[in-house]
């Protein structure tokens, strides 16, 4: 797949870079084989077959990461995708999103953490997710309530896309309908997820283009798929049906192919900043100042801890002042030597040139 | 007397004409018309509405969904119930659709199921109290549900916990016919392997679906019967528009790389349920609800009254 390389506005990292992906949806909306289509490999393995008997077994939300080597246009690309197996699969859902959010919230803890520290472990991993691709079901209705919850709960701290699942079950009338309709459920309740955002006056033509087409994309309609078939003897990845055959990497049929490259190449640095200047940044002004204020209402552990944190702070770069005055002092020493040294070297030598005279 | 009807048989010296009570019936039946209750069960957005639509050849009821943004999201599931009358060939269907919008739609489907359950109980004990009422109607109207569609997402995958459960619930009060809905999202191999499962899954629970086995049943009904239930759960496609293929009108799906023929067998199982309901086995769906589900809740509450009565003399 040829990506256009923009000269200029984007940057241009040889070195690789790391991104983050969270996957959530109900089983079945073909979450796995979005995550194993977009890297092109069986990342996630496929669902076992389990016996009958696990069917009516309520088993609960699971978060697995699953780390990818990818390359793309010789950009090297980490990527984590995080899976969410299990979310609404159960009687009572409730559950599923203090999980969810417990994950995000412990990444930013985590982050937190080390960067209080004096010394900062320079190979820290950040696994902060960058963004969420929530699967939408067709139903070619509206949002359910279920949707609605999710996205209101999770967009505080992550960058929600919203995408929908299985969309070859919708004809080309029905996907329109139901993108604009969930799109002014959206706006309805005033859901905040990621737009591709610009400025009309601060940005120039092209950037703006850009966004506002993937922004009228949204929600992206996506088809999964990992097997090739044949079609007008070229070998694409598609699903063969007695009807027909749609192609996962035809602009035609979804929305794939504009949606990988969004994320990977055009707007990941996007993500990747937001994630960073602005969500994290709440998410760490919320919990600084839910701890002072825990501290000024009463004498709590969490003041001791961290009037502790502090003291031990305070002595660390004490021992630090005191590294550096003695390296002073020792290479004043040292050149007072040799200063020394050379005068005598000096005073020899005169002594040796006046002999001669 | 002990011996073989069949061998002391009169035979008949001339035509007397008693062969003529099918049509006899049959008129009679055509002037009273027929009745038929048919309920859905499934997720909103699972082409419910359509489906019933479909199979009737006619606009009956509306889709429930939620289109607009300002719309609530339903919190309990509500029961609505349609009637309408249509007519084939001077044959009258009474044709009573109950709906169960909000059904699994919620954040928390704990007892989501217990409104289903209780209307479907509901209609027998009316029927029950209709029947015992000393003045009791010439025919008693029936409301009796005589065939509940559940549908299942087509996640490709297995059942959900919350749909065994209630297919558990709904097999035990009423004839239970599981579809797979909008199944234009599985290519063959994924429907197969999804039936297969499904299968398994409900053996394992010891889910009872109808068909029923009967002694009654002879051969050819046996051999029908157990084609049904290799079939069974239908793989469906709803569709009220039509299109154009190969010169023929017919209801169908189009999409960009292709269109969806509803009536063609290659492309679903659309026509084998229709006929299913509604040519080989309407007047059988009818008659089971009556012997062998209304059967079994009539004599449970008769026990029960009966008990209560004993109950009652013996504090006296």
């Amino acid at each position: 797949m040829a990506h256009v390389r923009r000269p200029g506005n984007r940057k241009n990292v040889k070195k690789g870079f790391q991104f983050t992906l969270m996957v959530v949806g109900a089983s079945g909306l073909g979450r796995t084989t979005f995550i194993n289509t977009l890297c092109d490999a069986e990342v996630v393995p496929k669902r076992e077959c389990d016996e009958p008997e696990m069917a009516h077994i309520e088993e609960g939300i699971k978060i697995k990461p699953y780390t990818v080597e990818l390359d793309e246009d010789g950009i090297k690309i980490s990527l984590t995708v995080v899976d969410t197996p299990g979310f609404g699969d159960m009687i009572d859902n409730e559950y599923c999103f203090q999980e969810i959010l417990g994950y995000l919230e412990q990444q930013y803890d985590d982050i937190l953490s080390e960067e209080s520290r004096i010394k900062r472990n320079r190979r820290f991993r950040d696994n902060r997710v960058h963004a969420l691709l929530y699967f939408i079901a067709p139903t070619g209705h509206s949002l359910r309530e279920i949707d609605i919850e999710l996205m209101k709960r999770l967009s505080p701290r992550i960058n929600v896309i919203p995408v929908i699942g299985k969309s070859d079950t919708l004809t080309p009338g029905e996907l329109a309908d139901f993108k604009k309709r969930v799109m002014e459920d959206i706006a309805h309740h005033k859901i905040p997820i990621y737009n591709f955002p610009y400025d009309p006056e601060e940005d120039d033509d092209e950037t703006v283009e850009e966004n506002s087409e993937l922004r009228s994309l949204l929600p992206f309609a996506l088809i999964g798929c990992e097997e090739e078939v044949t079609v007008n003897g070229r070998k694409v990845r598609g699903r063969q049906y007695p009807w027909g055959i749609v192609e996962v990497d035809n602009p035609q049929h979804c929305d794939f192919v504009k949606l990988r490259y969004a994320l990977l190449s055009s707007h990941f640095q996007d993500l990747k900043e937001i994630t960073h200047d602005y969500l994290y940044e709440n998410y760490r002004t919320e919990k600084l100042s839910r701890i002072t204020d825990s501290a000024s209402d009463n004498d709590s552990n969490e003041e001791d801890e961290h009037s502790r944190l502090k003291e031990e702070q305070f002595k660390k770069e004490e021992g630090k002042l005191k590294e550096i005055e003695d390296r002073v002092q020792r290479e004043l020493k040292e050149k007072q030597q040799e200063l020394w040294s050379k005068e005598q070297q000096l005073m020899s030598l005169e002594a040796a040139q006046v002999q001669v005279q | 007397m002990s011996v073989d009807a069949e061998s002391t048989q009169p035979i008949l010296q001339s035509y007397v004409g008693f062969d003529s009570i099918t049509s006899q019936i049959e008129k009679k039946l055509l002037k009273r018309g027929f009745q038929f209750n048919v309920m859905v069960v499934g997720q909103s957005g699972l082409g419910k509405s359509t489906l019933i639509n479909t199979i009737f050849a006619s606009h009956l009821i509306d889709s429930k969904g939620r289109t607009q943004p300002d719309e609530p999201t339903r919190q309990t599931v509500e029961i609505h119930s349609f009637t309408e009358t249509i007519v084939e060939r001077g044959v009258k269907l009474r044709l009573n659709i109950v709906d169960t919008p909000g059904y699994g739609d919620q954040v928390n489907n704990e007892n989501c199921w217990e409104p289903i359950i209780k209307y479907i109980k509901d209609q027998h004990s009316s029927f029950l109290r209709k029947e015992l009422t000393a003045m009791r109607d010439r025919f008693i109207q029936d409301t009796r549900i005589h065939c509940c569609l559940f549908f299942i997402s087509p996640t490709g995958h297995s059942l959900k916990p919350i749909d065994i459960v209630v297919l558990k619930k709904l097999t035990e009060v009423v004839n239970v016919v599981p579809v797979i809905a909008k199944s234009d999202s599985l290519t063959i191999e994924e429907r197969i392997a999804f039936k297969h499962r499904i299968k398994e899954e409900m053996a394992f629970h010891n889910i009872k679906l109808y068909p029923y086995e009967s002694d009654e049943d002879d051969e050819q009904d046996s051999a029908l019967n157990e084609s049904i239930q290799d079939l069974i759960p239908f793989a469906v496609v709803g569709s009220e528009k039509t299109i154009v293929v190969d010169g023929k009108t017919v209801r169908g799906r189009q999409n960009r790389w292709g269109v969806i023929n509803v009536e063609n067998e290659n492309h679903c199982e659309f026509i084998h349920l229709r006929n299913f309901l509604t040519r080989t086995h309407l007047q059988d769906l009818i008659e089971t609800t009556s012997l062998i589900h209304y059967e079994s809740f009539r004599s449970k509450q008769l026990l029960a009254l009966k008990e209560n009565g004993q109950q009652q003399q013996q504090q006296h």
